[in-house]
């Protein structure tokens, strides 16, 4: 963090040296949630930062202690409430780590496929809220958030024919999933990613055809592979720093191995680098849920008959960490279960969080205005980064 | 008495009609944004099409609670909306919009129109410096040192058409064009149109160069504290400034309000003036900001030298091509 010199502040000093603390957040147009920033200006110039969190707070790891293994998957995906399908997966994978609960073949594809789905959904949010952060919500940036938000009310959809919520599913539960395809969904699946597929290309040509994007994006917040490892950045922050590294791919789960799929890199480690990582993720994403899509086994969706009651679930003595990659890159859960109902200890690993983490080591240098598209390329979410 | 009347009544007529027109491009533009994004736009609010949600805005504002801050400058803050509004209209009152259909037809109408176009800047500090506001303060620097850097190119890149008409009369300048629009010279009219419209852009704080408005890391800019009357002011300022500096590029470079003669030269003239205030709003709904650095970069590196250039070879080619006749 910027040393204690940078903060002693003259407000609006006349020295030659005059520096000005801005206050941005929490509420802000472009602070993504409820995320505070007091910058420490020499003219347009960001000297140092105070990231400040907490603004979401809602006891999540609590939560998870006094919520039974049935209760608590419906609300996992209130932390990363933009990606809740792997928030949630999150929890039921490592409740079934811990204890030893086999999962279908079907209800393994059926995760893989809701996962994939998601991060489509979620890529679209986070490029339409970036575009809306460097191009504002009275320009250009808003009509890309408005495409990107019709591309995703149509996954939506899909979610909503599937589980009945758009937004918040509990999809997912311990030995498998809670619903399966409805008649004739599959059919709206692929056309509705044939549409975003194509709709990739339209917006690809908007932005990297435009200059202004082109300057505004590359060269800008550099994350070095060296910062991104001792920070501990993980999903399309790493890759976009030239480390290959994709949980899906490193520590496969849910039958990841069955499917073929590319983990893009890029070397640059700035915005542009960072956004190319996401555009190629969306095609993968897509590609995965047509391989899934084709070759979904028959067979049960859930190892477990349904429950009756809340309190049904019983786990062994034992702990285990279980993580997925979610959108925003490595969401773990630390669960320790004592042999009742409800786990005796959970500890969540935002992927948010720990990405959010970095912004305060690479604003300083830059400008007021690149704050928010750096911060706009972190996609953080702040229901993950506070819990 | 009837000298009162001509006195009072064209004026009158113009800053109303003005008032009128400007509140309805807001509609237009509010239109033209919802169909580029696939939305509708406003239609609840008369019909067809929400007609009437310009006047129900503006109705709104007029009764919302007028906040002035506590720390505020109260005198600056106040005034400021009307330092702002009042050069934005005096802009209209030197342009004909037909021949001899205008309020003052000056001989030296381009110096009047583009002395009172930059006086908008005042305005736009005051509301900054006003409002004992960081955002608004940072917005009001940024404009400051945008609208002057601009402004210098503006004035050279309309300098252009005076010097090949060889007049300063706006009216002489559209008569001048009879033959062909300035607009399509080959060459010279080409890039000397395209930079004004860019340039114009900047001046006028517009995507993509409206950093000083910039809503997603200033808020609002300097307007962040302005609510209710005040607000419209200056949103009727910009809106106005705006129209006044598409009529300007109209009379410069596409022809006023030729062909048409009679009658029918006012329509053609707003008419080209509404479709260069579209692609201006087109350009607004698809572009994406840019930095303040780089916008000045752009301004002293790229665009001071062309309009330098373009000038010079504007001058050189009146002189070599008509023997320095001008006209």
């Amino acid at each position: 963090m910027a040393d204690a010199a940078a903060r002693s502040v003259i407000e609006l000093g006349y020295g030659g040296n005059e520096r000005l603390v801005m206050n941005m957040g929490p509420q802000h147009p472009s602070a993504h949630g409820v995320f505070r920033m007091i910058l420490t200006l020499e003219g347009e110039t960001i000297v140092a930062v105070d990231p400040i969190i907490g603004y979401l707070h809602r006891c999540h790891e609590k939560l998870g202690e006094t919520l039974t293994y049935v209760q608590y998957p419906s609300i996992a995906s209130k932390t990363d409430y933009v990606s809740a399908m792997t928030a949630e997966l999150c929890y039921v994978r490592a409740a079934e780590v811990v204890g030893q609960i086999e999962v279908p073949k079907r209800a393994q594809y059926l995760r893989v496929l809701a996962a994939e789905l998601q991060r489509v959904a979620s890529h679209c949010l986070w490029l339409g809220t970036w575009c809306m952060d460097m191009g504002g919500a009275l320009g250009g940036g808003a009509t890309l958030f408005l495409y990107c938000f019709r591309e995703r009310e149509t996954i939506l959809d899909l979610f909503e024919a599937l589980t009945g919520a758009r937004l918040l599913y509990g999809f997912h539960q311990i030995g498998g999933t809670r619903y399966d395809l409805p008649a004739g969904w599959d059919a709206t699946c692929r056309e509705t990613v044939a549409q975003v597929e194509e709709r990739l290309d339209e917006y690809e040509a908007l932005l990297e055809g435009n200059p202004i994007f082109l300057v505004r994006a590359q060269g800008v917040g550099v994350i070095s592979p060296e910062l991104a490892q001792e920070v501990g950045v993980s999903g399309p922050l790493l890759r976009g720093s030239g480390i290959a590294h994709d949980i899906r791919r490193a520590e496969p789960y849910s039958s990841y191995e069955d499917f073929a799929f590319d983990v893009p890199v890029e070397a640059a480690g700035d915005c542009y680098a960072r956004y190319r990582v996401r555009m190629v993720e969306f095609r993968q994403s897509i590609r995965i849920v047509r391989q899934v899509l084709d070759g979904l086994p028959q067979g049960p969706i859930s190892s477990r008959p349904g429950v009756k009651s809340v309190a049904q679930v019983k786990l062994p003595k034992g702990e285990a960490y279980a993580r997925v990659e979610s959108a925003r890159g490595e969401v773990g859960i630390y669960l320790v279960s004592e042999g009742a109902t409800k786990p005796y200890r959970m500890k969540w690993r935002g992927a948010s969080f720990s990405n959010l983490a970095v912004a305060g080591l690479i604003l300083p240098g830059h400008k007021v205005a690149d704050a928010v598209a750096i911060l706009g390329s972190i996609d953080p979410v702040f229901g993950e980064v506070d819990r | 008495m009837s000298d009162l009347l001509w006195t009072v009544g064209p004026p009158f007529i113009l800053l109303n009609g003005v008032v009128i027109l400007i509140t309805y491009l807001t509609l237009l533009e509010r239109k033209f944004a919802a169909r580029l994004q696939s939305r509708v736009g406003p239609y609840r609010v008369g019909h067809p099409h929400g007609w009437l949600q310009p006047i129900a805005d503006a109705l709104k504002l007029m009764l919302k609670e007028d906040i002035v801050p506590a720390a505020a400058d109260r005198g600056v803050y106040n005034l400021a909306p009307i330092v702002f509004l009042v050069p934005a209209f005096l802009m209209y009152a030197a342009i004909p919009f037909a021949p001899g259909l205008g309020l003052a037809d000056l001989e030296i109408g381009i110096l009047f129109v583009l002395a009172v176009s930059s006086l908008e800047v005042i305005g736009l500090f005051m509301c900054g410096w006003g409002s004992n506001n960081k955002y608004a303060l940072l917005s009001a620097m940024r404009a400051v040192n945008q609208i002057i850097s601009y402004e210098v190119p503006f004035i050279l890149l309309a300098l252009v058409p005076v010097v090949l008409a060889g007049s300063l009369r706006l009216a002489d300048i559209v008569d001048a064009q009879a033959g062909l629009w300035y607009a399509f010279y080959p060459v010279l009219g080409w890039l000397t149109f395209a930079s004004f419209v860019i340039v114009s852009l900047a001046s006028e704080n517009r995507i993509p160069f409206d950093i000083v408005e910039a809503e997603s890391e200033l808020v609002a800019g300097f307007r962040v504290e302005y609510s209710g009357m005040k607000f419209a002011l200056i949103q009727l300022a910009e809106f106005t400034h705006l129209f006044g500096v598409a009529c300007l590029a109209t009379l410069l470079f596409l022809g006023g309000w030729r062909p048409a003669t009679g009658a029918l030269g006012p329509v053609v003239f707003l008419l080209k003036a509404l479709a260069l205030f579209v692609l201006i709003i087109w350009v607004r709904w698809s572009f994406i900001r840019i930095r303040v650095d780089q916008i000045l970069t752009l301004s002293w590196k790229l665009f001071l030298p062309v309009s330098l250039g373009l000038l010079l070879a504007a001058a050189v080619w009146v002189v070599v091509a008509r023997g320095g006749s001008g006209g």
